[in-house]
C-alpha cells in the first residue's frame, strides 16, 4: 500500500516548524506505524535527507517512550492501542496521514516529534511514591489486601505515562495522568499514611506545569490503557478532604 | 590476573551474614561525603541509586529515557520468583537457590546464587509495602502462579504486567529520592566512557542527547546498570534503544567479560510477519501453564489449525518431556521449537512459527478463567497479528530475549576495575548458561536493593576524607576527547548505507551462526565476517545532521559500532565452549537423542575476557566454579 505523510519538522525548541510532505511506497499492511517510518527515514537517509526524530522504544505498548498525533488524534485512530502497537492495516491505500507530536504547553518541542515530558516526572517526585525505606518492609502477607482494592489498584497503575491525556485535552491537562497514580496509592492500606499530603502535593504541582480540568472527557477516550475517568473524580474528593484535612482549606498552616 | 572471586568462607547459608558483619562500614554521617554514580535506571539501577540515596551517599544517575520510568524492565511480563513457600509446595530458600544453579546448567558461582534466593523474600516486601498491586486472593493475601523449569508455585505477579509495576515501584522509589534532593537526575543522558586513574574508576563522560553537549562526572565509584546485549541480533525482544555500550567502553578499559556467548533465546514470542520488521514481541511464557504447544505431524500440512485432528498433531514437548511437558526450561523449548520447523513443520504464513493453543483449556476451564489470566497477552496478540487466540491458537517463534553473560564482577559484584561495579543484567552472574522465568527481576532488584548498596561501602570506606579526582584532570580531558573524535568521526564517514543497514546485515551473522545452535565452521565464518563487516562500516555508514542536536542516527551509530566488537567476542565464546549447556546449544557436543552435552571435566568455568586490543584477541581468564553444595547432574526434564 501507497501512504502520504504530512509530517511536522522543528530543528529545535526555539525553532519554527512546519509540515513537510513525504510519500510512504509499497508498504506492507502488517507493518507497524512506526516500522512504516522507519522505512520513510532510510528512504530520507538514502536521498541525503535529516531522518525524522521521534520517540520510541519497547514497540510493544507498555514503556510510554511513543507519541504522536495522527490525523489529529493521540497514538491515531485505533482506541485502547499505544502508536507503536497500530498497524498499517488500520489505514487505507492512498491515505493522507498527518503526524504531529503532542501539542500541550507542558510538553515542550524537543525536535520534530519529540517532546520533553519531564514535568510528568516533577508530579512524581512531589508524592507519587510510599515512604519506605529499602529493608524496612514488614512481611509481604501480613497486611491483606482486599481483591477488589488490589485490582483497582491495578487498573489506575497501568498507565504507562505517555502523555496522551495531555496531548487530547484542549486545556493541555494532567488530571488523568495525576488521578492514575495517586488513586493507586491511596487505594491500598500502604498508601494510607501520607494519602492526604500525596494528594495536595502532586495535585499542586501538576497545577504548576499544566492546565486544569473542565471534564471533557478526550483523556480518557485517547488513553492507550483505558485509564478510567472515575479516578479524576476519586482524586478530586481526597484532594478537597486532603485540603481540609491539612487545614489549607482556612489559610492555617498544618 | 587470578581472577578472585571473593566469595566468603563458611558453609553456604551462612556466607552473606558472615559477610555483612565482616565487611567495612560506612557511618551515616560519613555517607554524604562519598559521590557515586550510577547509569541506568532500571530495576537495579534505580533500586541502587534511590536506596544509595537513601543510605546517604551523595548520588548522581544518568538514563538515556526521557524519564526513569521507562527501562526495558518495564516490558517483563510473567513474574517475580521468590522463596516465600505461600503455596506449602515444598519451597525453600535452598530450593529456589538448587533450581536456580540447575536452570543455568551448572555454570553460575554458588554463593552469588544462593544470596540471590535468601534476599528474594525481602524483595516482595518491598515491593508490597511501596504499593506494587499484585495480584491477590480473594482472602486479600498475596497469589503465585508457577512458571517455566520448576515444580513448585513460587512466581509473584501484578497481571501481565509484572515488570512494569516493578519498574514503576523502583521509579516511585528514585523519585521520592530525586524530590528530597539526595539523588540528582539526568535524563537523555547517555554514557560514553568511563573514566580510570591509575587503574581505577574515577568518572563517566556523558553526552546529553537533546543538546550534544560532552560532560564529565567524578566519583568515589561507578556502577553500570544498563542492561543486556540481546540488540546485537538486530531482531530480538528488547526495546529499541537497548545496547551495549556502557558495558563495552568498560570492557575495552579492562573490566572483564564473561560468558559473552550465553544468551538466552525465547520460546514465546510473535513470529515475523514480514523483513521490516524492527523488533519481535515477547508473550510471557506464564502461557505455556495452559496452553498446549504442537506442530502438524505432517511437513508442509497445508491445512489451517482447527482442520487438523488431534491424532495427526505433535504435541512434541508433551511427548518428548512428558514430566514437565510444555513447563521446560526456555532453553530446551526454543531448540525443540526451532527443530520442528527446520523439519518444514512450520506454521503461519511464513512458516515460521509453531502452535500454542489454548482450546483444552478454555474447555477445561471456561474462557473467563484464561481472559482473566492472560486477557491483555491475548489481546496484544489479537493487535499484532489481526488473530483471535481464543478461536485460533496462537503462532510462536523464539527470539532472542535475554543475555547472561556480562561483566565478570566478584561476590561483591565489582568488577575487574577497582571502583566499577555492575549490576542486573549488565553482570554475568547468577543465571549461569541459562535464566529461569521469573528471575530477571528478582536478581536486578536483589542487586539493587539489598546487595550493592552494601558491598559498596566495603570498597568506599577505604577512601573517607579523599576527594573524587577532579574533572580537570588529565584522565577526563582525554576521555572526553576520544569521545568527541569517535563522534566526529562517525559524522565525518558520509558513506552511502544507513546505520539500521549495518545493524540488520550484523543480527543476520549472528542469529545464523551464534543463536539457538553453534557449530565451530559456523563461529569462524562468523569471526571473519563480521570484522569485515565492521570495517566496512566506518567507511560506508551514513550519518547525517549533527552532533549539536537530538540526533538519533548517531546515538544508533555508536551504538552499532559496539555491537560489531561484542558480536566477534560473542562467536569467540561460543567456540571457546565446546559443549554444550543451557541457552549455549554446540551441534558437536549433544547426546544420541539431541539433548545438550555438557563437558564438566573441561568446561566448569567463567570464560572471562581480558580486552587487548580491537583487532587482537582477548586474552582468556578462568574461574574455576566448585559445587560444594549440590550435584551435577544432566538436567533431564522427562
Amino acid at each position: 500500500m501507497n501512504v502520504s505523510l504530512k509530517v511536522w519538522r522543528q530543528d529545535g525548541p526555539a525553532a519554527a516548524g512546519e509540515f513537510t510532505m513525504y510519500e510512504a511506497t509499497d508498504i506492507s499492511s502488517e507493518m507497524s506505524f512506526l516500522e512504516m517510518l522507519d522505512v520513510v527515514n532510510e528512504e530520507l537517509i538514502a536521498r541525503g535527507e535529516v531522518p525524522i526524530e521521534f520517540d520510541h522504544d519497547c514497540r510493544e505498548g507498555i514503556c510510554g517512550m511513543c507519541s504522536l498525533m495522527i490525523d489529529g488524534i493521540p497514538h491515531g485512530p485505533q482506541r485502547s492501542t499505544a502508536t507503536c502497537q497500530l498497524h498499517m492495516r488500520k489505514f487505507k491505500d492512498g491515505a493522507v496521514i498527518t503526524v504531529e507530536p503532542w501539542r500541550a504547553a507542558g510538553f515542550p518541542i524537543v525536535r520534530d516529534l519529540v517532546v520533553d515530558r519531564s514535568a510528568f516526572d516533577r508530579i512524581i517526585e512531589a508524592g507519587g511514591f510510599i515512604s519506605v525505606a529499602t529493608g524496612s518492609a514488614p512481611e509481604a502477607n501480613l497486611i491483606p489486601v482486599p481483591r477488589e482494592a488490589a485490582e483497582a489498584a491495578m487498573d489506575a497503575a497501568s498507565c504507562i505515562g505517555c502523555g496522551a491525556c495531555v496531548a487530547a485535552c484542549p486545556n493541555g491537562a494532567a488530571q488523568l495522568f495525576t488521578a492514575a497514580k495517586i488513586t493507586q496509592l491511596n487505594l491500598l492500606p500502604q498508601g494510607q499514611p501520607e494519602r492526604w499530603s500525596r494528594t495536595v502535593n502532586m495535585v499542586d504541582t501538576m497545577e504548576e506545569y499544566f492546565g486544569s480540568c473542565t471534564n471533557i472527557g478526550e483523556c480518557a477516550s485517547a488513553c492507550p490503557q483505558d485509564i478510567s475517568l472515575d479516578f479524576i473524580a476519586l482524586m478530586n474528593r481526597d484532594y478537597a478532604r486532603g485540603m481540609v484535612r491539612q487545614r489549607r482549606l482556612t489559610g492555617q498552616r498544618s | 590476573m587470578t581472577l578472585d572471586s571473593k566469595v566468603p568462607e563458611g558453609a553456604l547459608a551462612d556466607k552473606w551474614e558472615g559477610y555483612r558483619f565482616d565487611m567495612k562500614l560506612v557511618a551515616p554521617t560519613n555517607r554524604r561525603k562519598f559521590k557515586i554514580i550510577v547509569i541506568g535506571t532500571g530495576l537495579a539501577g534505580g533500586s541502587a541509586a534511590a536506596t544509595l540515596g537513601e543510605l546517604g551517599y551523595d548520588v548522581d544517575v544518568f538514563t538515556y529515557h526521557d524519564s526513569p520510568r521507562r527501562a526495558h524492565s518495564i516490558a517483563a511480563q510473567g513474574g517475580i520468583n521468590a522463596a516465600k513457600n505461600y503455596r506449602g509446595d515444598g519451597d525453600s530458600i535452598f530450593r529456589l537457590f538448587y533450581d536456580t544453579i540447575k536452570g543455568g546448567d551448572y555454570r553460575s558461582r554458588e554463593a552469588n546464587v544462593y544470596r540471590l534466593a535468601e534476599v528474594s523474600n525481602e524483595i516482595i516486601d518491598q515491593c508490597t509495602a511501596q504499593g506494587v498491586p499484585f495480584g491477590r486472593e480473594y482472602g486479600g493475601l498475596l497469589d503465585n502462579r508457577s512458571f517455566g523449569g520448576v515444580q513448585v508455585s513460587r512466581t509473584f505477579y501484578a497481571r501481565g504486567q509484572t515488570g512494569q509495576q516493578l519498574q514503576l515501584g523502583v521509579y516511585s522509589a528514585l523519585a521520592r529520592q530525586v524530590g528530597l534532593g539526595s539523588v540528582k537526575l539526568h535524563t537523555r543522558a547517555e554514557m560514553l566512557e568511563v573514566v580510570l586513574k591509575t587503574g581505577q574508576a574515577v568518572g563517566v563522560v556523558v553526552r546529553d542527547l537533546t543538546t550534544g553537549e560532552i560532560s564529565t562526572h567524578s566519583a568515589h565509584a561507578v556502577v553500570l546498570a544498563t542492561g543486556g546485549y540481546s540488540n546485537a541480533y538486530y531482531l530480538s525482544t528488547n526495546a529499541m534503544a537497548c545496547n551495549g555500550t556502557a558495558v563495552w567502553r568498560a570492557y575495552r578499559k579492562g573490566a572483564q567479560f564473561a560468558n559473552a556467548s550465553f544468551t538466552q533465546i525465547h520460546p514465546t514470542c510473535i513470529p515475523a510477519s514480514d523483513e521490516f520488521q524492527s523488533k519481535l514481541t515477547l508473550m510471557s511464557e506464564s502461557l505455556r501453564n495452559d496452553g498446549r504447544i504442537w506442530v502438524p505431524e505432517k511437513a508442509e500440512d497445508p491445512r489451517p489449525a482447527g482442520q487438523i485432528p488431534d491424532a495427526e498433531r505433535d504435541y512434541y514437548l508433551e511427548r518428548r518431556y512428558p514430566s514437565f511437558g510444555n513447563l521446560v526450561p526456555r532453553d530446551v523449548a526454543s531448540r525443540a521449537a526451532k527443530q520442528q520447523i527446520d523439519q518444514n513443520k512450520g506454521v503461519g504464513p511464513l512458516h515460521n512459527g509453531v502452535y500454542l493453543d489454548f482450546h483444552d483449556s478454555i474447555e477445561r476451564l471456561g474462557r473467563d478463567v484464561i481472559e482473566a489470566r492472560y486477557g491483555n497477552l491475548f489481546e496484544m496478540y489479537q493487535r499484532i497479528t489481526d488473530e483471535n487466540p481464543y478461536e485460533t491458537p496462537m503462532r510462536i517463534y523464539p527470539a532472542p530475549h535475554y543475555t547472561m553473560g556480562g561483566l565478570w564482577v566478584d561476590y561483591e559484584l565489582m568488577t575487574t576495575v577497582p571502583g566499577l561495579y555492575s549490576i542486573g543484567e549488565a553482570n554475568f552472574s547468577d543465571h549461569g548458561a541459562n535464566r529461569l522465568g521469573a528471575s530477571a527481576l528478582m536478581q536486578g532488584l536483589a542487586d539493587g536493593y539489598f546487595v550493592l548498596p552494601y558491598t559498596i561501602a566495603n570498597y568506599l570506606a577505604g577512601y573517607l576524607n579523599t576527594d573524587p579526582v577532579s574533572t580537570d584532570d588529565p584522565v577526563f580531558h582525554e576521555a572526553e576527547r576520544e569521545v568527541t573524535d569517535r563522534l566526529n568521526r562517525f559524522l565525518g564517514i558520509n558513506g552511502s548505507r544507513s546505520v539500521d543497514w549495518f545493524h540488520r546485515e550484523l543480527g543476520k551473522i549472528l542469529i545464523e551462526h551464534c543463536g539457538m545452535a553453534r557449530n565451530a565452521s559456523g563461529l569462524e565464518k562468523a569471526l571473519s565476517e563480521i570484522p569485515a563487516l565492521r570495517e566496512e562500516f566506518y567507511q560506508d555508514v551514513r550519518v547525517l545532521g549533527e552532533n549539536e542536536t537530538l540526533n538519533q542516527s548517531l546515538e544508533k551509530a555508536g551504538r552499532v559500532a559496539d555491537f560489531f566488537e561484542m558480536g566477534e567476542l560473542m562467536c569467540r565464546d561460543a567456540l571457546h565452549r565446546e559443549e554444550s549447556c543451557g541457552g549455549h546449544f554446540r551441534e558437536e557436543y549433544q547426546t544420541e537423542d539431541g539433548e545438550a552435552l555438557r563437558r564438566d571435566e573441561e568446561f566448569a568455568h567463567v570464560a572471562s575476557w581480558e580486552w587487548t586490543g580491537t583487532d587482537t584477541e582477548p586474552n582468556l581468564h578462568k574461574e574455576e566454579l566448585e559445587f560444594e553444595n549440590v550435584e551435577l547432574t544432566t538436567r533431564s526434564y522427562k
